[in-house]
């Protein structure tokens, strides 16, 4: 993202609330735009394919009477500005016509399958953060000014290994030795809490070993701070050194991590989901890119699209919470 | 960008360097022969050994059609390895050339190409190769066509963001002066300069492109039968984890290896490039500080706040010893400059009485006592609460010694939260009071506001109500005026004064700047080397200095009564590197009246009368009435 144009001093220091709606309302016309653009390359997508798409879709063998009834109810022989104004509506009132296939309104799939992934994610993200931010910084803490290269070295190379093992590779070595060996854990499938131990930690464990890697690299520069000696000058407990002075420092960083990871996570889940037979969007946009079931596609495009710009949005109002300066810079 | 070879070929022959060298050639190899050794075994189909499991003929079982498991998985190997780097040469072409492209489109079109290498940048390149897929259908043509162009923003955008720095640089612009056309810029003095992290970058991409388009072919994208990569085979596998597991995991560990190696390359070629080899750090010798003799605790010695006897501190991983046996005394109520060089040992000194040596430092003394106790022999809780207490320290930096993400007030109210038990309200309420008693304006608002919002002098001021807050009987301000401008040093200096006449606290004032010391102090230190080599009252410093050294510092302060025609007086020479102190007077290679002697033996640190000691040989003899230990330290 690129940052605003120099700080105003004026604009900062009018008004009581200080630069937070000036902020917000540029973050959120940021986010708008880059909605539209999204939607607009979904919908290109599928006016490029080559040949008629749905041809392509319904196959050679479909009746000539057959592609055009559903040429007609698609609209797709309106002008195209018609379509993509349709389009746009029905993104907006959540009605994006029927799927080729199965003839069901997209919506619906939508609707059905979205919990399920939107679960998945959370769970594996939560379970990352919450992972990889307190070993992260302790192994900082254990390394800092050169201290312990056994626990240096020890820690970079499982955390290194972890952040280049695929999540699908991870999941069928993890089926392996759970499910299929020791018979502990369900397969695959979606069914009671047990089912999603597999998944979200095959989801985790690549995003959690590079937030880990960035969060002690992280902690090593904050520790090494001015501030920071200042703050064992005055004899804190450990507790406060960390946590208060430390912590707060490289939040920003960790939360840009974050972000990055939990958009990769998400399209991990399309391949983990495959693995384990997940009912969850990424699994069926597999099934309806193969089948080539634009409406539906088209609407997949738009969910993990606007989820990785809300996300994007999420994690830059986050950093202006934890590190205000960054609001001033950015407005 | 000149670095020396033998550094690049170091970091081969690291561990990791060699390992990485090693797999890569095993890849690569199997790569190469699998398919010419192995090829019929993997591909001919044997009915009647239809999904075995191991045995001697087929090491890991065979597939539902009879072929040889790890027979496939090996020849596989070409297949997956040769689309990696194809998907990767083609990323890095239409990534490099979208990300140069900016430099040549004029300003509009320039950065609307910028806007959307950053917008696409933000998605992962999975997801979008899955959606182009959409228009460039699914086989080993269209993914590996579809994952270039997914990956081909990040390149387009290290490109961009490496030629954007060398474009700002000096010869770009005086290309541009000698109208040197935009696309010729671009390939003759851009391009070559981002080659490096280029190379890097695709290093690591092979990996990750080998990573996704196993994940593609998996997904049923990639790869089509007959044709079979990794991806493609696990996909075959999957189905038959229960009856032979190994038709799944033998891809599963060769996507692993093979991932790990050209991402394990591309980290060895990041340090070939930027010339970091990890050289192992010498040996570390443990020196174990000696215990300390046990020196007579007489409760508060009189109305002296710090008593450090022969101070040193070493670091062992380097070998040296920055402070050398230093003594000294410090009483309540007294200002007591240490003027030195950087280098000299003063901070580290100061250090040391705070137990803020960085480590690997190991501080040694036969006694250091701080109000009457020896700090060194207390339990940890108690030492903490004695530092923290009656010891404050005000740091050079005010820019970067209070914590931008702590509010000012909390970072003060939270040494009388810690040690003197103060609930959180009344903490703040002191907090307040020694933020006025600095003379910081409207000090209940700048407690609650982040030092982001003080000027320097302001945070110099905070850090002084710092140290204010739990009634220290010692401060030490390490060179606390040098980063500030020179009216708001004279404003702090005064500050300083204030604070130790008010409170009856002894102030140790740390500095390079003798004329600063001079205007506070009342008696001063002057360190060389890692020693005190003269200790005066400020009355004798301008015309009465012992040492030679104190005398050229006093010669060197400029002044408005000076004649301007003149040179400044200097130093001649530098003050010896800490691992290569000479035998003798440390000062005897700059000192104008040195001698052979001088060079031999290291003078002693001896009184020449009250609160005067001097380290060397050749004082001049009018100097500080008679020497009362002119005998001690003769020359043998």
């Amino acid at each position: 993202m690129t940052a605003g144009p120099a700080p105003r001093g004026d604009r900062i220091r009018s008004g009581l609330r200080g630069p937070w709606p000036v902020f917000l309302g540029r973050q959120l016309g940021r986010f708008a735009a880059s909605m539209v653009v999204l939607a607009t390359a979904a919908f290109g997508m599928v006016h490029a394919i080559p040949g008629d798409p749905v041809r392509n879709a319904l196959g050679l063998n479909a009746q000539p009477a057959v592609v055009a009834a559903t040429r007609r109810t698609l609209g797709l022989d309106d002008p195209l500005w018609t379509q993509y104004a349709r389009f746009l509506r029905g993104l907006v009132t959540w009605d994006m016509g029927d799927s080729l296939i199965s003839h069901v309104p997209v919506a619906q799939v939508m609707t059905r399958l979205i919990p399920a992934t939107v679960g998945l994610a959370a769970a594996a993200f939560v379970l990352a953060v919450v992972v990889a931010i307190p070993l992260g910084l302790l192994a900082g803490i254990a390394t800092r000014d050169g201290r312990s290269r056994g626990t240096h070295v020890a820690f970079t190379s499982v955390t290194g290994v972890f952040s280049v093992v695929p999540d699908f590779v991870l999941g069928v070595g993890l089926v392996f030795v759970f499910s299929v060996t020791f018979k502990v854990l369900p397969v695959a499938g979606q069914s009671g809490p047990e089912s999603y131990v597999l998944p979200v930690i095959a989801l985790a464990a690549g995003p959690a070993a590079l937030l880990a890697r960035v969060v002690r690299v992280e902690a090593q520069r904050v520790l090494a701070e001015d501030y920071l000696r200042t703050a064992r000058s005055k004899r804190l407990p450990a507790r406060l050194v960390y946590l208060r002075h430390a912590l707060p420092n490289l939040l920003t960083a960790a939360l840009t991590i974050s972000g990055l990871a939990l958009s990769s996570l998400l399209a991990g889940t399309v391949l983990v989901e495959s693995v384990f037979a997940w009912p969850g969007v990424g699994n069926q946009l597999v099934r309806s890119v193969l089948s080539k079931d634009f409406p539906v596609v088209e609407a997949m495009a738009v969910f993990f699209g606007g989820s990785v710009l809300l996300i994007n949005l999420a994690v830059d109002v986050l950093i202006a919470v934890v590190d205000p300066r960054s609001v001033i810079k950015e407005t | 960008m000149r670095r020396s070879t033998s550094g690049r070929a170091a970091v081969l022959r690291t561990p990791l360097g060699i390992s990485t060298l090693v797999l890569l050639v095993a890849v690569v190899g199997v790569a190469v022969v699998a398919p010419l050794v192995l090829g019929s075994r993997a591909e001919t189909i044997d009915v009647a050994a239809m999904d075995q499991g191991m045995s001697a003929q087929h090491l890991f079982g065979t597939d539902p059609l009879g072929r040889d498991l790890l027979a496939r998985t090996l020849v596989a190997t070409r297949l997956s390895v040769v689309l990696a780097v194809i998907t990767t040469v083609v990323a890095a072409v239409v990534g490099v050339l979208a990300g140069a492209l900016p430099f040549v489109l004029g300003r509009r079109l320039g950065r609307l190409l910028v806007a959307t290498i950053n917008l696409s940048v933000a998605f992962p390149s999975l997801l979008l190769a899955l959606f182009l897929a959409m228009i460039f259908g699914v086989g080993a043509q269209g993914a590996v066509l579809t994952l270039a162009l997914a990956m081909a923003p990040g390149f387009a955008r290290l490109t961009h963001s490496t030629a954007a720095a060398v474009a700002g640089s000096d010869y770009i612009a005086a290309a541009r002066l000698l109208r040197v056309g935009r696309a010729r810029i671009v390939l003759r003095h851009i391009l070559p300069n981002i080659a490096e992290p280029l190379v890097v970058n695709a290093t690591t991409t092979v990996g990750t492109a080998l990573l996704s388009l196993s994940g593609l072919s998996y997904l049923g994208f990639g790869v089509q039968a007959p044709d079979y990569d990794w991806g493609r085979l696990l996909s075959d596998g999957l189905g038959s984890i229960y009856t032979t597991p190994a038709a799944g995991l033998l891809p599963c560990a060769a996507i692993v290896v093979a991932g790990l190696t050209f991402i394990l390359a591309g980290e060895v070629a990041t340090q070939v490039v930027s010339g970091r080899s990890r050289r192992r750090g010498t040996a570390r010798r443990v020196v174990t500080a000696p215990v300390a003799p046990v020196a007579e605790d007489t409760g508060p010695a009189g109305d002296v706040v710090l008593r450090v006897e022969d101070l040193t501190v070493t670091f062992p991983d380097r070998g040296t010893r920055p402070v050398r046996g230093v003594s000294f005394e410090v009483r309540a109520g007294e200002v007591v400059g240490v003027v030195g060089e950087s280098g000299s040992g003063k901070s580290l000194t100061a250090a040391a009485v705070g137990a803020l040596v960085p480590h690997p430092g190991v501080v040694e003394a036969t006694r250091l006592d701080l109000a009457g106790r020896d700090v060194r022999r207390l339990g940890r809780a108690e030492r903490d609460r004695v530092l923290g207490t009656s010891l404050a320290t005000v740091f050079q930096d005010p820019m970067s010694a209070l914590n931008p993400a702590v509010r000012v007030g909390l970072q003060l109210a939270e040494v009388s939260r810690v040690h003197q038990g103060l609930s959180r309200r009344a903490a703040a309420a002191r907090a307040v009071d020694r933020l006025a008693a600095v003379d910081i304006p409207s000090p209940e608002r700048r407690a609650r506001e982040y030092p982001g919002t003080f000027s320097g002098g302001m945070r110099q001021r905070a850090m002084i109500g710092m140290s204010l807050m739990a009634e220290p009987s010692l401060i030490i301000a390490d060179e606390p005026t040098t980063a500030l401008d020179v009216t708001v040093q004279q404003g702090v200096l005064a500050l300083l004064r204030d604070v130790v006449r008010q409170r009856n606290a002894a102030l140790l004032f740390i500095s390079h700047d003798i004329a600063v010391v001079s205007r506070i102090a009342s008696r001063v230190l002057v360190m060389y080397a890692g020693q005190i080599i003269e200790e005066l009252p400020v009355s004798a410093l301008v015309d009465d200095a012992a040492h030679p050294y104190t005398r050229a510092l006093v010669a060197s302060i400029p002044d408005m009564g000076m004649d301007r025609r003149l040179p400044l007086a200097t130093i001649d020479g530098r003050p010896p590197e800490p691992d290569r102190l000479p035998v003798g007077c440390s000062f005897a290679p700059r000192c104008p009246l040195a001698d052979v002697g001088c060079a031999e033996q290291a003078p002693p640190l001896v009184a020449i009368g009250e609160n005067r000691r001097v380290a060397c040989w050749k004082p001049p003899s009018d100097v500080g009435g008679p020497r009362s230990t002119a005998g001690e330290g003769g020359r043998g």
